[in-house]
């Protein structure tokens, strides 16, 4: 037997795997363990508390006529589907482009081709495990109360993810064959953010219909929907009857499911190491720039600091893909909001805060990647300037930025209600004010291409920091409702940030 | 309130101490001509990185006086941050910038004319063989490249000193020999450049005077003429002397400690 195997590159991987996340939760302090557990264990059983909930109010649906339940699991897995090929195509990009080990096993004389067939496979693992972590606790209550072949559900979770791995792996081979390896990687990033919108916009829409005052799930058995539908023995409602544990159903998914994934695998396996290799050397910058004429500008010392994040902010692809994907979460809002002007106050109540929200969460990263992710920090150090001309530089950047992303949201906003945008406007100065001076007390030195990993620096300035983006756009919903309630999350947000700047760390 | 002296050295060091965990530089003395090519020595873990760090304002020392030119840099930071250029070991750019922009943002730092600055750019891009890349980002450079972009960055504000650590490793012998004639260039035209290697002939070939430092401490320092008479080796070469220095000076510690 080859020692390069199947099951030798799996052990290989799951080994990887185990090592990176147990580094990752664990830190390097065992005792750890314990509320990591602990913290699994409350996960479960809350969610399983949750499952019953919605399960019990639910359950009532099924008498009217089985394709109303069918729609609306349809539904949820579609949703529960984009967000599944998202990640895959995440990884599965990420799977081409690692350059750690793959050189190593490229230059091998083992069949490369086998090493992505196992990542793939891993691929479609993890998303399934991602999505069985919110799904599960639903496919255990109703198997609690409906009998054990709910259970069945998990295989059709299963198919689901390799369905999405299938997508996923035909997504990028056909973005390798179309833009080329230098641009693949970028592309797929922001494909792969489009995708995970939709979960957004899905989820911002049943609040829309809530807020509206249309019963949660009337709209489904309402008679203009289930005369439109096809009938109950359609295949359409497949993927429906096997999550909801139908054997015949499931055994038709999951010859689906896992046919085309072994299809797209078996049709494109043998490009796989040709596509890896095409990466090598590729990084995704050394594109040559539009060649601006070479006329330097004059300018402060500051006005040049400011000028310099402003354009590494703008040339970071990544950080584009993530504010698209930000302004595609008002997509669904905003046109309801155009639709009903102002007569609908439900809609602004859904935008107000989410644009707050967003505001807070963009300055907390932007603010990280100017003030934190500095490339060069001895060049700017050994600078002729006082410090804190390089602090305000980087902190106007910031907010210059934010205001650049979320100003044409409030000037659309502006154009329908004026009074909810100029809340809106405050709320967001202070919500990115917030987000920036916590980054600012927080900062500490790290490489740029760090920007994922932030969060592990330091814990509490991250969870305050959503915390406060939470209680300022809170206050911008009682404010935009004329609510006086609103002073309660306002004087919590301000209470956050007193108790961040007490606990920052001081400088030595 | 300092004033420049024309005639002041360019450097001088007097009773520095900086400890980590550990003491790093304990008590340095070092002085350092206006227009002189000094080298500096020693073996890995000596402190030489960390006493240049401290040089270019990028780490504050635990007691003891630096002054460049006359300008006391503990007191007066920005007056003499804007005479000393600094070039790390490990070239720190910015991948998203072209040299040509990464040269605009430099001078903008050091409030250089942008006329001037332009003019300077585009030569010193082309003495270091980098013009026909001027518009590319560097995030697809070499290590190289990268080490000569943040090389012409140091140079482009016309710094009076110029401080490299270890600019020479990484380069092929074509960039080193540019990257040479270049601080040569300039130390001719009255600039002082102090630069750690552990290249041992460079120092021998380049430099006018080389220290050697060993546990946070100056050991020896002098021309090639003065520390071959010290070791009392007649016509040996500078590795034997150097490996001679720091083998007595690591004995001499030894006792000390004893
Ligand atoms: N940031 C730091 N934190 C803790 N210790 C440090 C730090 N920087 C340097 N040191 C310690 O100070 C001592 C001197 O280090 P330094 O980098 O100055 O040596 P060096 O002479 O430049 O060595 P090399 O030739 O390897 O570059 C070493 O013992 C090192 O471990
Ligand atoms: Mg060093």
């Amino acid at each position: 037997m080859s020692s390069a195997s199947f099951a030798w590159f799996a052990r290989h991987e799951i080994g990887l795997f185990w090592r990176d996340w147990t580094a990752l939760v664990l830190r390097g302090k065992p005792h750890r363990r314990i509320f990591v557990g602990l913290a699994i264990a409350g996960f479960i059983i809350g969610m399983h508390v949750v499952a019953w909930f919605t399960v019990t109010d639910t359950v009532d649906l099924a008498a009217t006529d089985p394709r109303a339940v069918f729609i609306f699991v349809s539904g949820c897995a579609l949703v529960s589907l984009s967000l599944m090929v998202s990640q895959s195509l995440e990884m599965v990009t990420r799977a081409f482009y690692a350059r750690a080990d793959l050189d190593l096993i490229l230059t091998s004389p083992a069949p490369s081709a086998r090493i992505f067939i196992v990542r793939f496979c891993a691929v479609a693992l993890m998303s399934v495990v991602m999505s069985a972590a919110l799904a599960a606790p639903f496919f255990n209550v109703m198997a609690f109360l409906e009998g054990p072949v709910w259970l069945l559900s998990y295989f059709a979770l299963l198919s689901m993810s390799a369905i999405a791995t299938a997508i996923a792996i035909v997504v990028a081979v056909a973005l390798f064959a179309t833009v080329g390896p230098r641009r693949t990687r970028v592309i797929a990033q922001i494909i792969a953010a489009v995708i995970g919108a939709g979960f957004a916009i899905a989820m911002q829409l049943v609040a829309i219909v809530y807020f509206g005052n249309v019963s949660r799930l009337s709209v489904l058995t309402s008679p203009e929907l289930t005369g439109s539908l096809p009938p109950v023995a359609s295949p359409l409602w497949i993927p429906a009857r096997a999550l909801l544990g139908d054997i015949s159903a499931v055994l038709a998914f999951c010859i689906a499911g896992f046919g085309i994934l072994a299809l797209s695998i078996a049709a494109f396996s043998s490009r796989f190491a040709t596509l890896a290799l095409s990466t090598v050397g590729v990084s995704e910058q050394s594109a040559a720039n539009s060649a601006r004429p070479a006329r330097f500008r004059a300018g402060t010392v500051r006005r040049t600091l400011r000028r310099k994040e402003l354009v590494l902010l703008a040339r970071d692809p990544w950080l584009l893909s993530q504010t698209l994907m930000q302004m595609l979460y008002l997509l669904v809002p905003a046109f309801l909001l155009w639709r009903n002007y102002g007569t609908d106050i439900g809609a602004v109540i859904v935008v107000v805060p989410v644009v707050v929200m967003a505001s807070g969460q963009l300055a907390g990263g932007l603010a990280w990647l100017t003030l934190c992710g500095e490339d060069a920090p001895d060049l700017v150090q050994s600078a002729p300037m006082s410090p804190h001309i390089a602090l305000q530089a980087k902190i106007e950047a910031v907010l210059i930025a934010v205001g650049l992303a979320v100003s044409p949201i409030v000037a659309f906003l502006g154009l329908v209600d004026l009074r909810a945008a100029a809340i809106t406007a405050g709320c967001m100065v202070l919500s990115a004010s917030a987000a920036t001076a916590m980054q600012v007390w927080f900062r500490a030195q790290a490489r740029r291409s760090h920007f994922r990993h932030r969060h592990a620096s330091s814990k509490i300035a991250t969870l305050a920091e959503a915390f406060s983006s939470i209680c300022w756009a809170g206050t911008a919903a009682f404010l935009a409702l004329g609510n006086w309630l609103a002073a309660i999350p306002a004087a919590m947000a301000i209470l956050v940030l007193v108790f961040v700047w007490m606990i920052r760390p001081r400088e030595a | 309130m300092t004033v420049r002296q024309e005639d002041a050295p360019a450097l001088s060091i007097a009773g520095l101490f900086k400890s980590f965990d550990k003491p790093a530089v304990c008590g340095l003395d070092l002085e350092v001509e206006a227009g002189e090519f000094y080298a500096l020595l020693g073996p890995n873990g000596a402190g030489k990185t960390t006493t240049l760090r401290m040089v270019a304002g990028l780490l504050p020392p635990d007691s003891g006086s630096i002054s460049i030119y006359g300008i006391d840099a503990l007191f007066h930071p920005v007056e003499a941050k804007r005479v000393v250029a600094w070039v790390s070991d490990e070239p720190m750019i910015y991948d998203k910038l072209s040299p040509l922009e990464y040269l605009e943002f430099v001078a903008g730092l050091w409030s250089v004319d942008n006329r001037a600055a332009e003019a300077r750019s585009g030569e010193l891009l082309e003495l270091l063989g980098l013009a026909p890349h001027a518009h590319e980002r560097c995030g697809g450079f070499s290590k190289g490249m990268r080490q000569k972009v943040a090389l012409a960055g140091a140079l482009v504000h016309e710094p009076r000193l110029i401080i490299l650590d270890e600019p020479l490793t990484g380069l092929d012998a074509g960039s080193a020999r540019q990257v040479k004639s270049v601080l040569q260039e300039r130390v001719a035209g009255g600039v002082t450049v102090i630069m750690t290697t552990h290249i041992l002939e460079v120092a021998e070939r380049m430099a006018r005077r080389i220290g050697v430092i060993d546990r946070g401490r100056l050991i020896a320092e002098g021309t090639l003429e003065e520390l071959r008479a010290r070791s009392g080796r007649d016509g040996s070469n500078l590795e034997d002397i150097f490996l001679d220095l720091v083998a007595e000076s690591g004995s001499g510690a030894d006792e000390a400690a004893a």
